[in-house]
């Protein structure tokens, strides 16, 4: 949960705060602070909501708190 | 009983095939409506067909929703599948100020204003980590539930049926005036009887099936809304020839605005000039570069400060926290944000897009559409001109008197740039009908989900748990459908005053929210020690300071300097951490919780086993 508060806290906020430096990089012909914002950063938190999902399950089972296959 | 529950399971695993039914129904609707208007159908009439059709059929899903069971009511049952409660969600969450603003807002604001797109997306980070799952896992009805339960007391409950009303009623507000500026453009009425025939089509959806219709509506107006944004996107794409996939090909595009707007030149009008010309109220010019980044720490700070008030706000708003109690089990919340936010990215990623292409086709001098640099008296003989400057919506000053048109005397609302652009890239109507249905379906389904959250929220809260306890099943459901009415209707009236803009209230919600939910909720599911007094102190004290802080700077109140650049968008920032070391500050004060609540967030944290409260 922490790493995902950190790689949110990244994403999220710390890029941007070096949003002016940035933009001069390009990727896929976007200034690269503006494609973060428009896709970048949107994809990485999709990315990271699913990951999340799947490891917080595996987590759950290794220690038998995964609630059983019921209905 | 037995029976109706097989029926339920049926319909459940029915389900791809119904939605899928209904895609392949609507894609057929489109074509035949566009060779409607080949065969000569008024765009007029191709608007009404589109409002009307999509609004009749969300109003069946609806009636045949209807129930009278408590837990299909207020959770739709709880089975709600994974995919299809992210969908709903994505359409809960995505408002009129999504669909219609947004892209406008960018068209405007630029990078600055993508601050929106970053904030609306990372709250469900917090979302999926800290609250859905194990508000899931405690198993109640609405939000006030929780911090009754886990607090105790009718108070702590009370405080949080007023955070989320407050929150809540001025976001539903602009909704509702969203629903009814699109009807009545659609619908050829005036704006006032507008708000009210949209406030009915939200009933209609809402009134008999309560949770459970309104999930499924939902599902239906998501499918609607993303065909209705993306098809603009692709189309213009190609028809510019900038590419099959504009997502990943319009970089280009992006420098050539930088490069025209340095050629046209970025002029700030001065107020008083704005004013001498006559431009109506909330038009504006292009004055802020489309991709380049404002220099200074106060510029990144001000993004920052935007995301940080939206994504906590996001992380409190009821109606959407309420979306994750209709899940079959805590596992499936989570990975039903997950989905959510998939869906809410297909249309985010979108809108910077839209702004682009929308902003290209305008100013690039080589296209056909372009008006920048040509002759005003030729703009203003361009059809699309004509219909939005008759609306108000569109507005030519001629500062400088030379009889051509520069980049800042054309003035225009944010809303056109997604209602208006296909007319302006010169798509079919059918397209532009098709926008409208989708900007209603947003607005409705945000709406939808709002009326139920405060509903429930003072049907189940405030009715059922504090005024009388004992009442029946039947009587219940009443309360809540009568409660229904009477706040749409309150809503409508308010709405049709037109106190604030769409985006403004919006933004005020996430702020109300976030100053007053934010840290019980959090802390209730992590800090064993936080007791009631703590919660109801960080309540009142984290909404008093915002609201505060809100009277003090905004435009329409005091308007005095804000602090630190925290204007009224990001009052969340003054009120939220007052909340905080309120709540801790009182816990620590006054006695720890007792034995039986500490066990109780103990037993939230893991997934497995019933539900702290049993169903009824």
């Amino acid at each position: 949960m922490w790493l995902t508060l950190a790689i949110w806290f990244f994403f999220g906020y710390v890029i941007f705060m070096f949003g002016e430096s940035i933009n001069s990089a390009s990727f896929l012909g976007y200034p690269l602070a503006y494609y973060m914002c428009a896709q970048g950063s949107l994809i990485a938190f999709v990315v990271l909501l699913f990951w999340f999902a799947n490891k917080q399950e595996a987590i759950d089972e290794e220690f038998g708190f995964a609630e059983k296959e019921d209905d | 009983m037995a029976e109706k529950f097989i029926n339920e399971k049926g319909f459940v695993n029915n389900l791809p095939k119904i939605y899928g039914i209904y895609t392949g129904g609507f894609l057929g609707f489109i074509i035949l409506m566009a060779i409607a208007e080949q065969m000569g159908m008024t765009s007029k009439t191709i608007g009404l067909c589109f409002v009307a059709f999509t609004v009749l059929i969300y109003a069946l899903i609806g009636w045949l929703s209807r129930t009278v069971q408590v837990d299909a009511y207020y959770v739709a049952g709880r089975q709600v599948p994974t995919v299809f409660n992210g969908m709903a969600t994505a359409a809960d969450w995505m408002s009129g100020a999504s669909f219609v603003a947004m892209a406008g807002g960018i068209y405007f604001g630029g990078y600055t204003y993508m601050a929106f797109l970053v904030g609306w997306t990372g709250g469900y980070i917090l979302v999926s980590s800290l609250l859905a799952p194990y508000l899931r896992k405690f198993g109640c009805y609405t939000v006030p539930d929780f911090i009754g339960t886990r607090y105790g007391g009718s108070l702590a409950r009370f405080c949080a049926v007023i955070v989320l009303v407050l929150a809540s009623f001025t976001y539903v507000t602009a909704q509702i005036n969203a629903t009814g500026t699109i009807a009545s453009r659609a619908l050829g009425i005036p704006f006032e009887l507008g708000v009210w025939v949209g406030l009915i089509s939200i009933l209609l959806c809402s009134m008999l099936g309560g949770m459970r219709a309104v999930t499924w509506t939902q599902v239906a107006q998501y499918i609607v809304l993303i065909i209705a944004y993306l098809l603009p996107i692709f189309w213009m794409s190609n028809k510019w020839g900038y590419g099959i996939f504009p997502h990943l090909q319009l970089g280009p595009e992006v420098a050539r605005i930088a490069q025209l707007e340095a050629e046209f030149g970025l002029v700030k009008n001065s107020a008083d000039a704005v004013k001498a010309a006559g431009v109506p109220g909330g038009l504006a010019s292009i004055s802020v570069a489309h991709s380049a980044v404002p220099a200074g720490g106060m510029a990144a700070w001000k993004f920052i400060s935007l995301a940080i008030c939206m994504m906590v706000g996001t992380a409190s708003l009821p109606h959407i926290l309420m979306r994750y109690f209709t899940t079959p089990s805590v596992k499936s919340a989570r990975k039903s944000v997950a989905w959510s936010l998939f869906f809410i990215f297909l249309l985010y990623s979108s809108a910077p897009m839209l702004a682009t292409l929308s902003k290209i086709s305008l100013i690039d001098p080589t296209l056909p559409t372009s008006i920048i640099g040509k002759s005003i008296a030729d703009v203003q003989a361009i059809t699309w001109v004509q219909n939005w400057a008759a609306a108000k919506q569109v507005f030519i000053a001629d500062f400088n008197g030379d009889g051509v048109l520069q980049l800042n005397e054309w003035f225009m609302r944010g809303d056109v740039v997604v209602l208006a652009t296909p007319e302006v890239a010169g798509l079919p109507y059918v397209i532009s009908g098709l926008v409208a249905a989708g900007g209603m379906a947003a607005a409705m389904s945000t709406a939808d989900g709002l009326v139920l959250a405060i509903a429930n929220a003072l049907s189940h809260d405030l009715y059922f748990k504090i005024i009388d306890p004992k009442a029946d099943v039947a009587k219940r459901l009443i309360v809540a459908r009568i409660l229904l009415v009477v706040i749409g209707a309150a809503g409508a009236y308010i709405a049709s005053m037109r106190i604030t803009s769409i985006l403004g209230a919006v933004a005020w919600a996430f702020d109300f929210a976030m100053s007053g939910l934010f840290f019980p909720l959090v802390l209730g599911v992590w800090w064993k020690r936080a007791n009631r007094a703590g919660a109801i102190a960080g309540m009142v004290l984290g909404l008093a300071a915002g609201t505060a802080y809100l009277i003090y700077v905004g435009p329409a109140f005091m308007a005095q300097t804000p602090w630190l650049g925290i204007d009224h968008l990001r009052f969340g920032i003054i009120g939220a951490p007052v909340s905080l070391i309120a709540m801790v500050v009182v816990s620590l004060m006054t006695d720890a919780p007792d034995k039986a609540t500490q066990a109780m967030v103990d037993e939230v944290r893991i997934p497995s086993g019933k539900t702290i409260l049993g169903s009824k």
